[in-house]
């Protein structure tokens, strides 16, 4: 039997605003627990709310930013239900009137075709605090649980999409562009790995062209596209492996436990709460005008979409390359940066994707965190171009430069913004210097080293001469080795073939 | 010096006849003294009603005194106060000290008040009888075997005992009105928003609004002055300047237009109560004022209409009593159930239980339509007869109570005991300002006659009650007994 897979994803995603979407608590992230809430993030009781005007702003970044219609005038709701870290005892929330309304983001499939992914809609919540269990605490607490209730009240948006995606790769391609979106957009610091953005998956299978959809689980809270992937993974054949048993698929809610890659059920459809919402009587309607939408249009960053095609028209990279540099809005700055110093904008691309991505994965840290000034590498991008180093040389500068701005992180030690780190204060010339770099593109010390290296191996000279073109090009690169190794790399290539082929004609 | 009003009082201290420090040790001996009979004071702060004393009679003699300095007042428990046991007269916070002020406490102190401590009230407002409290009932000064009224009967019992010049309370559906009637004073509800909530313990958040309970008219515009205002930290509280209330009290009522509603006099209503707020509105009309009847189809739906939405809206409120941060914790909890289930049945009495019950119910899936939308659609027809009734009248009139004051223990049906909030119910859910100020006696119980006004026209309901006042000495009256 042939099965589809139909996906939904509900994202909730902090924004990076300085306070609480209702108080003037400070959301920064790993603070000592239950220091960053006062009286109103406790629910004290006399307490109200008062929402934080930045929160909406972003909100209605979003929403222009996906196309969406943003509502003149949205209502928040309570969403009653009891848990410890929930304070109110209910979450404050948006139901019957989110602030922006249906929209769409295009998506890109392996195939190169584009799929269309719509947005049901997105509003404006709070986030509950944290629920810290036994494992969490040192000494004799066993059997308690701790709340820290920094996070509550930490402004978020949930964005709902309808169930256009068919498969786990379809998913995590929406969820890439929609970080691209809101990363480039800095209303989030989309830190997936300390909760900024978490992906609730609605999974459901049906027969290959039925239109009737089937039952849907709902996985939880899943913190990284490897983790999207894998549930849905697991999910949908769980699901398969269930129905083609005779089984039936439950409304249910689960949760995906990424280090041990199994799932388990939360609680079915008849456990659910009914959490009675309705509208919250301390908060007035949230009312949104045009001129105020067409301000923030009018200040919108350009998109990701629209930078991809800028850096295919303007550089001249390929679709895949401009995709990977806008996929985060401070690596495409970074490139254009590189790319600007350099003058060689394809040059820089490889240079960024390549070389530096590579450190900073391995070192585990962004392209934020990166201490090498944009300027620098083209600097460095700019002497492999005007033929003072070779590429091969480049890449020893580059170990040096990485070494000296990054220090022990290149063993790939926790990121430190410690002054342990190096100093890159020599200009790209002094290091070419110090490390002896310098590649040698005077023709008569090459032709001297051509000649040694060619009247030292008769032989192989011979060989050459007499082989077809095929067998040429491998003694040909023997040469060539021979005559880097006597040049200590410093040989210009390019002129080092030259003089190369010359001789052995 | 104990009966006399905060007109009278600021008179005395600007003439150094006493100091507030006198006047706040006499009043604290004549609580000490007197309360016991009363229970009105869940909390009393003598150190802290000195000490604010001390600092009215020092900024008086600089010179630079508040509007309100050294005048000593009570606030109801409902307002939290920083560093003082804020209990809302319930179990579940009998611990609880806030570590804030409510706006209207920061207002008050900035205007030189005394507070001499927190008055008694029924839990968490939830009653019309002051019966509901976990510290006790409160008895009438006027007749010690009947309720003051509720749910702000505490603040009224302590002015009408003399033992505070004026207090604090909050009227959801009539707690601020029915107590001053019942106990012979003047109260003001003001418009939703006219006075921050900050700080004042959610019953029903949009029905909710602080005012002053006190002995005149004139007082109640001097309280009202430094407790109104916008709050950044209310979102619902009105960005709309404060006029001086007092400066429009001595306006003439020639050419005032007074509504009276024929649904106010209906079935139900006390007789004599009735030729009471009749010979009152005679008095009006001598001061200059025309009277005409007109109708609010929609008042009998008042009361039902309440007792779905406020119940409604104090079910989520009160869900953060959970025993987990603050407040009452039951013991030795064997797991979260148990801790919440526990928590709530011990820390919560009757009535609040009732309400929680009967606001979860209008909410839960399938009741919601029927009830809660069905409730807020008759809302807005309520609100729209007074929006109609203002096209013709200034003022509209009745009385503020069916009944005068019942004995503790007389009215035991929950819907018995809704209904004496009949006439003042509607008001809450139109959100409109509205008065009461004593209009008589009914065998030596005090009644009250009721003013409500157009939006934010509390200056003209203080203008006719004081007129009213100018005229008459209902107001003057004081409860039999008192030393």
């Amino acid at each position: 039997m042939e099965w589809e897979t139909v996906i939904g994803l509900e994202v909730h995603m902090q924004l990076a605003t300085q306070s609480k979407i209702f108080s003037g608590s400070s959301t920064a992230f790993g603070a000592e627990p239950n220091t960053q809430a006062n009286a109103i993030d406790l629910a004290m009781p006399g307490t109200l709310p008062v929402l934080n005007e930045q929160a909406v702003r972003y909100a209605i970044m979003f929403g222009l930013a996906v196309d969406a219609p943003i509502n003149p005038l949205s209502a928040f709701e309570r969403k009653n239900y009891f848990y410890p870290d929930l304070p109110k005892g209910y979450q404050t929330t948006q139901l019957a009137e989110p602030i922006v309304g249906a929209g769409h983001i295009d998506i890109e499939l392996s195939d190169g075709s584009t799929k269309r992914v719509r947005i049901h809609h997105a509003h404006l919540e709070e986030d509950a605090g944290k629920s810290l269990h036994e494992l969490s605490f040192a000494g004799d607490s066993h059997g308690l649980s701790g709340i820290d209730l920094n996070r509550a009240g930490t402004p978020l948006i949930e964005i709902v999409t309808e169930p256009d995606m068919r498969s786990a790769e379809e998913a995590v391609a929406f969820a890439k562009k929609l970080h691209a979106i809101v990363t480039s957009l800095e209303i989030t610091d989309g830190d997936m790995s300390q909760g900024s953005m978490r992906f609730d998956v609605n999974v459901s299978i049906r027969k290959q062209g039925s239109d009737k959809l089937g039952t849907r689980t709902e996985t939880k809270n899943l913190n990284s596209f490897r983790f999207i992937e894998e549930a849905i993974k697991l999910e949908v054949s769980r699901q398969i492996d269930l129905i083609e048993d005779g089984g039936k698929v439950i409304q249910e809610t689960r949760l995906y436990d990424g280090e041990k890659k199994i799932a388990r059920a939360m609680r079915s459809k008849e456990e659910a709460n009914d959490y009675r919402y309705f509208p919250c009587p301390d908060l007035l309607p949230v009312a949104v005008d045009n001129e105020t939408i067409e301000k923030i249009r009018a200040a919108l960053p350009e998109l990701p979409a629209a930078k991809q095609q800028r850096f295919i028209n303007k550089y001249g990279l390929s679709n895949y390359d401009a995709g990977v540099l806008t996929a985060e809005r401070a690596l495409a700055d970074y490139f254009e940066t590189v790319a600007k110093a350099s003058g060689e904008p394809k040059l820089a691309a490889n240079w960024v994707m390549g070389e530096l991505s590579g450190r900073l994965n391995k070192a585990d840290i962004n392209i934020k965190q990166c201490k090498i000034e944009p300027e620098f590498l083209g600097d460095m991008i700019k002497r492999i171009s005007s033929g003072a180093i070779n590429s091969k040389q480049a890449k020893q500068l580059f170990d040096e430069i990485w070494s000296r701005a990054h220090g022990a992180q290149m063993e790939g030690k926790a990121a430190s913004t410690s002054a342990a780190s190096g100093t890159l204060a020599d200009s790209i010339d002094s290091l070419i210097e110090q490390l002896g770099l310098k590649q040698v593109s005077d023709t008569g010390a090459i032709e001297k080293i051509v000649s040694d290296i060619v009247n030292a191996n008769p032989e192989q000279t011979a060989q050459y001469r007499a082989a077809d073109e095929g067998k040429r090009k491998k003694l040909l690169g023997f040469f060539v080795g021979q005559i880097m190794k006597a040049s200590k790399g410093q040989a210009n290539p390019g002129l080092v073939n030259e003089i190369l082929l010359k001789k052995l004609q | 010096m104990h009966n006399l009003t905060i007109a009278e009082l600021l008179a005395g201290l600007a003439q150094k006849r006493f100091s507030s420090e006198e006047l706040t040790l006499h009043y604290l001996a004549r609580i000490e003294r007197l309360d016991a009979k009363f229970n009105s004071y869940i909390t009393v702060t003598p150190e802290l009603a000195l000490e604010a004393a001390r600092s009215a009679d020092k900024t008086r003699a600089q010179g630079n005194a508040g509007s309100l300095a050294g005048v000593p007042i009570a606030h109801k428990d409902i307002f939290c106060t920083n560093g003082v046991r804020t209990s809302c007269a319930s179990k579940m916070l009998d611990n609880f000290v806030p570590p804030y002020d409510a706006t209207v406490v920061t207002k008050l102190a900035q205007a030189g008040v005394v507070c001499l401590g927190k008055t008694n009230m029924d839990e968490f407002a939830m009653g019309s009888s002051n019966e509901t409290s976990y510290y006790g009932p409160v008895k009438n000064p006027w007749a010690l075997d009947c309720v003051p009224g509720g749910s702000s009967g505490g603040s009224a019992a302590a002015i009408a005992a003399q033992l505070c010049a004026a207090a604090t309370g909050t009227d959801t559906g009539g707690s601020i009105r029915q107590p001053a009637a019942l106990c012979g004073l003047t109260g003001l509800k003001p418009t939703y928003g006219r006075v921050s909530r900050y700080g004042m313990i959610a019953f029903a958040s949009s029905l909710d609004q602080g005012g002053p309970m006190t002995r005149s008219a004139h007082d109640a515009a001097l309280l009202l002055n430094a407790m109104a205002g916008f709050d950044a930290k209310d979102s619902t509280s009105a960005n709309r300047s404060v006029p001086d209330y007092t400066a429009t009290l001595h306006d003439k009522l020639d050419g005032l237009r007074i509504g009276l509603p024929k649904e106010y006099f209906g079935k139900g209503l006390s007789p004599a109560i009735e030729k009471a707020v009749h010979a009152a509105i005679a008095e009006l009309e001598k001061l200059g004022a025309t009277v005409k009847e007109i109708s609010l189809p929609n008042t009998e739906l008042a009361v039902p209409c309440y007792y779905v939405i406020a119940p409604a809206e104090a079910s989520a409120n009160l869900s953060r009593f959970d025993g987990v941060r603050y407040g009452y914790r039951c013991e030795n909890p064997s797991d979260l159930f148990d801790l919440y289930t526990r928590t709530r049945a011990e820390g919560f009495g009757d009535e609040v239980k009732r309400r929680i019950l009967i606001g979860t119910y209008v909410l839960s899936a399938g009741y919601y339509d029927a009830y809660y939308r069905k409730a807020q659609q008759v809302r807005r027809l309520i609100k729209q007869d007074f929006v109609a009734a203002f096209n013709d009248v200034d003022v509209i009139a009745g009385p503020t109570t069916p009944n005068p004051t019942f004995c503790v223990g007389e009215i035991s049906d929950p819907v018995a005991m809704y209904l004496e909030d009949i006439y003042t119910i509607a008001v809450n859910l139109a959100g409109l300002p509205a008065l009461s100020i004593p209009a008589g006696c009914v065998d030596n119980k005090p009644i009250g006659l009721q003013l409500i006004g157009n939006y934010f026209a509390e200056d003209k309901l203080l203008n006719v009650a004081h007129q009213f006042q100018q005229a008459t000495d209902w107001h003057r009256h004081t409860a039999p007994g008192i030393e």
